[in-house]
């Protein structure tokens, strides 16, 4: 922890992200703990109202407070990129680990398909998962989940072929230590920086994706919208409230940022 | 020339693989487009005699055979829902987003490449840093949120052009690239902000290297290193990259159509993904699939040209 402050201290981006960070971390915290209304409750008698006391930043179409259903969005679009990383970097990790220790036929075919997939656009090839698997929360994160397996196996991969030829591993290998037990506990944990660098990266992504799903209606379904498809709500309103639109597109931003520093910072931190 | 063949002949593999993936999945998941074709009116005999009809009796891979040999007679088969053809229904929207994403493309180019090497040759001054500070927020803007905004700034308050009022090209040309202007700038910020920042890397990395200071103490003159050696070896990881970005922007323009009230592919992907109206989602995803390939095939050539030493290989 000492560490971090200190390294914090000399790294701008590990700083910027970390604050960055932080702000979002307090906005999911605030929507936990006391979120102002029900971010589904709606207020008939209050549509689209400006920026208020009792409305610190207006309400929707239907009389919702924004700002509650932004705290809630954040964490819906939180929730999604946990669990589509979460499946991509988990299955990711595992295929990569297996592929660049193993090596052989089964490694060439696979990254050859791996390569194809990754050349194609992730929100397309989430689109035909999601085309698959219908549409919904769970859909969504099972379907980006699954277009992100390939950019973690690739980078794992690669991490592998690095360690397999230091003589740590070779030594491992003459003690006759099992591979499983090579791969997991003796080469894993060395390449834990790199993954971790790439597993906000692929959060970032995630976040990206979800959100332009959302925002073509295919993503989370509402009332329990994420913030891209509060986004594609409010832009209907652009004319009259533009504030409703900056303000979740500021949480998008901020949280894209926050990630992309901080994931930068880690990095060289690594190095 | 062997190995131009020899990736040719991968390309085509590559194409064939991602068509039959994406045809099997769709035929292996439940929901049967007869069922959703026919809706209420469905009786067994007549879902069986249109199951028939569609040739969706026949094994998979004889279903697959013959869609592989019409695709490459430029049939691409019928839409379930509106049964028409899917390349006439495709026709008329194909232009617009393909339009947009090309102008996307040479505009990202454009930005990146002068942007790119001049921040490099300002390594660690203020342009350099503020370039950077700048590429870094762009890229965590996602392309529909720059074209909200795009279209606030330009459409709500400067009233430079219609929001929504889209011009097709068939009646005025000029109109129509207008309008597209904005969307293309859209998708190209982010993908322009990438490529710079990555040849910025590229090129004071290779400009530290050992030839760099042999050219220099030859006499050579600083431009002509910066642009005959220098940028010909840097260049290379960024043309790799905009190879990539080539199809990320085509899909890309997917959502920013939505956003500028573009009618472009978007809508008919969606409401084909909507409706399970396979054909015409097949087609677009290889659509797609054969635009990756060729970007792949390009940057191939593009490398062999910049980088003599490939040619043999």
């Amino acid at each position: 922890m000492s560490q971090f402050l200190r390294r914090m201290r000399k790294d701008p981006y590990l700083l910027t992200g970390t604050i960055l960070t932080g702000f979002i971390c307090l906005l999911v915290l605030w929507g936990l703990i006391c979120s102002p209304y029900d971010p589904t409750e709606m207020d008939a008698t209050a549509r689209l109202a400006g920026a208020s006391s009792a409305h610190l930043l207006g309400t929707d179409h239907l009389g919702r407070d924004v700002l509650s259903r932004i705290l809630y969005a954040t964490r819906v679009t939180l929730w999604i990129a946990l669990g589509t990383v979460g499946v991509g970097a988990g299955c990711g990790t595992i295929l990569g680990a297996l592929t660049g220790y193993y090596g052989g036929l089964l490694d060439e075919t696979l990254m050859r398909i791996i390569d194809v997939l990754f050349a194609f656009p992730s929100i397309l090839l989430a689109l035909v998962f999601v085309s698959l698997f219908g549409t919904g929360t769970s859909q969504v994160v099972l379907a980006l989940g699954i277009a992100f397996i390939p950019s973690f196996a690739r980078v794992v991969r690669g991490e592998f072929l690095r360690c397999l030829v230091q003589p740590y591993v070779e030594v491992a290998r003459l003690q006759g230590v099992k591979h499983m037990r090579i791969i997991f506990v003796h080469i894993l944990p060395n390449i834990l920086p790199m993954l971790f660098s790439s597993i906000l990266i692929g959060f970032n992504n995630a976040v990206l994706a979800e959100a332009g799903l959302s925002f073509l209606g295919i993503g989370s379904q509402p009332p329990y919208s994420s913030l891209g498809r509060m986004l594609s709500e409010s832009q209907a309103y652009l004319f009259n409230r533009p504030g409703m639109v900056l303000a979740v597109g500021f949480v998008i931003v901020v949280m894209n940022l926050g990630f992309a520093f901080l994931g930068e910072g880690i990095k060289r931190w690594a190095k | 020339m062997r190995g131009i063949l020899r990736k040719l002949a991968g390309a085509v593999l590559t194409l064939l693989a991602v068509t039959l993936l994406v045809f099997l999945a769709f035929r292996l998941i439940p929901g049967d487009p007869v069922t959703a074709l026919l809706g209420t009116e469905i009786t067994p005999e007549r879902a069986a005699q249109l199951r028939a009809e569609m040739g969706l009796d026949d094994p998979l891979l004889v279903q697959y055979g013959r869609w592989v040999i019409h695709a490459l007679g430029g049939d691409l088969g019928t839409s379930y829902s509106y049964s028409m053809p899917v390349s006439s229904m495709l026709a008329g929207k194909l232009p617009i987003t393909l339009t947009m994403s090309l102008m996307a493309f040479v505009l990202s180019i454009a930005l990146a490449i002068p942007l790119g090497i001049l921040a490099a040759k300002h390594e660690g001054r203020i342009f350099d840093r503020v370039l950077l500070a700048l590429c870094q927020v762009i890229m965590a803007i996602p392309p529909f949120f720059s074209g909200i905004l795009l279209t606030y700034i330009f459409g709500i308050v400067l009233r430079w052009f219609t929001p929504g009022g889209f011009i097709s090209y068939e009646r005025d040309m000029v109109g129509f690239l207008r309008y597209l202007i904005l969307p293309a700038v859209a998708i190209a910020l982010p993908k322009a902000a990438m490529a710079a920042k990555l040849l910025r890397d590229s090129v004071i990395e290779e400009a530290g290297k050992d030839y760099v200071r042999t050219a220099y103490s030859r006499g050579n003159a600083t431009m002509e290193v910066m642009y005959r050696h220098v940028l010909r070896n840097a260049i290379l990881p960024v043309v790799t990259f905009l190879g990539m970005a080539l199809a990320d922007m085509v899909a890309g323009s997917i959502v920013v159509e939505q956003v500028f009230g573009i009618p472009g592919i978007s809508r008919i992907l969606l409401t084909s993904i909507s409706n399970r109206d396979y054909p015409v989602v097949e087609a677009i995803i290889l659509g797609i699939a054969g635009l990756v390939v060729v970007a792949n095939l390009l940057v191939d050539l593009l490398y062999r040209l910049l980088d003599p030493r490939l040619r043999e290989a």
